[in-house]
């Protein structure tokens, strides 16, 4: 990030002097030009535009990005037989392009018969064991972050949009609550981080605003794919707060409040961070 | 290593004389083996993919060992000259000896 600031410093100088001595005043274009334009929404800016030059490259090209290791396998169970009924994902749903174009966008969801919110990985596991009568998948294992990355990257590109009103309000407002309580021994909230301080350094990381567009997403640390949970988790034990379980209410309806702030910003499943 | 999973990107045709790209990845965790079990302190073995290798029409045009610092899912791209239409193929050994194959073919006129 400091190299990348000398770079803009240097390129703002030499913008000037340019102007100067063209005469043309271009305004402020040159200081907002950059490629990372379509990562930001208002006053939203995605985690790719916090990520180093280099992560960036892995996540822009399909191929250097290793997350498409397990799209791969999630496209390939997409369309796999399992469980007693015989049926495979593809056998309702037909083409994920077209049937899950959207989904990503829209989890977690309202569910009447639940009664509350459920994630993307829960509405998979639900059809595994309700339509094909087949073993849920573990939240961390590779199969289901395998299946959750094919099914939200079909959504790439396309605007957050979470529906946070209606039966979903209460479990919205959960998950504010729990986004600005302090916890831990560190004693310290996600917002303490990820608003007041996003874009500073806590030590060696460079703080981003905790948007959740990118999930699951390949993280350089991990070696691997890892869902929001997972993140979840690594920050509230980064705090020394006792973790909540994969799955559990209280990281579904904070995961509604971070889409919800993340609201207009493109879904980049599989994003590439350190 | 019979999970590994590798892709490889080579474009279907080149002119001849042309340099082409040839991106490869595959998944693999890449034990250092400088790790430690954290509940028994046991060295978790070293287990690596060693050599990876790349056969033109079966000349060799790389041949690269890989040590420890390498990276999980390492991602190699290198550049190839066109010379005849054919076969890359791809080799990426382990310590265990074990391998995975894959080729790819172009068309080069």
């Amino acid at each position: 990030m400091g190299i990348e600031q000398q770079g803009l410093k240097r390129h703002l100088r030499l913008g000037t002097i340019i102007m100067a001595l063209i005469g043309v005043g271009l305004g402020g274009s040159i200081a907002n030009a950059g490629s990372d334009d379509k990562y930001r929404a208002g006053d939203r800016s995605s985690g790719y535009t916090y990520a180093a030059k280099e992560t960036r490259a892995m996540q822009d090209d399909d191929f250097a990005n290793p997350a498409y290791i397990w799209i791969d396998q999630g496209e390939a169970l997409w369309s796999t037989a399992e469980g007693a009924a015989g049926k495979s994902c593809s056998t309702c749903h037909d083409d994920a392009a077209d049937t899950m174009k959207g989904v990503a966008t829209r989890y977690p969801a309202y569910d009447k018969s639940l009664g509350k919110m459920k994630s993307t990985e829960q509405q998979i596991n639900i059809c595994r064991v309700k339509q094909m009568q087949a073993k849920p998948f573990k939240w961390e294992s590779s199969q289901m972050l395998s299946m959750t990355a094919y099914v939200n990257s079909q959504s790439r590109g396309m605007a957050m949009n979470v529906k946070v009103d209606g039966a979903a309000a209460p479990f919205f407002e959960k998950g504010k609550a729990f986004f600005n309580e302090r916890r831990g021994q560190l004693n310290m909230a996600c917002k303490n981080c990820h608003e007041d301080n996003a874009g500073n350094m806590a030590r060696a990381n460079l703080l981003s605003e905790g948007q959740s567009t990118g999930f699951p997403l390949y993280r350089l640390k991990w070696q691997k794919l890892g869902s929001i949970h997972r993140r979840f988790r690594g920050c509230n034990k980064n705090v020394r707060a006792k973790p909540y379980g994969y799955g559990s209410d209280e990281y579904v309806n904070l995961e509604l409040y971070v889409g919800w702030r993340g609201r207009g910003l493109p879904i980049e499943t599989p994003a590439v961070r350190n | 290593m019979a999970k590994s999973k590798a892709r490889v990107k080579v474009p279907k045709s080149a002119k001849k004389g042309e340099i082409f790209q040839v991106k490869t990845l595959i998944s693999h965790k890449m034990e250092s083996g400088q790790r430690k079990n954290k509940k028994t302190g046991a060295k978790i073995p070293r287990m690596i993919i060693n050599n990876f290798t790349c056969t033109y029409n079966g000349d060799m045009v790389i041949d690269c060992d890989w040590f420890p610092s390498i990276s999980a899912n390492p991602y190699l791209a290198f550049f190839v000259k066109a010379d005849k239409s054919g076969e890359l193929a791809f080799k990426w050994t382990d310590d265990n000896g074990k391998t995975v194959e894959k080729t790819a073919s172009i068309t080069v006129n």
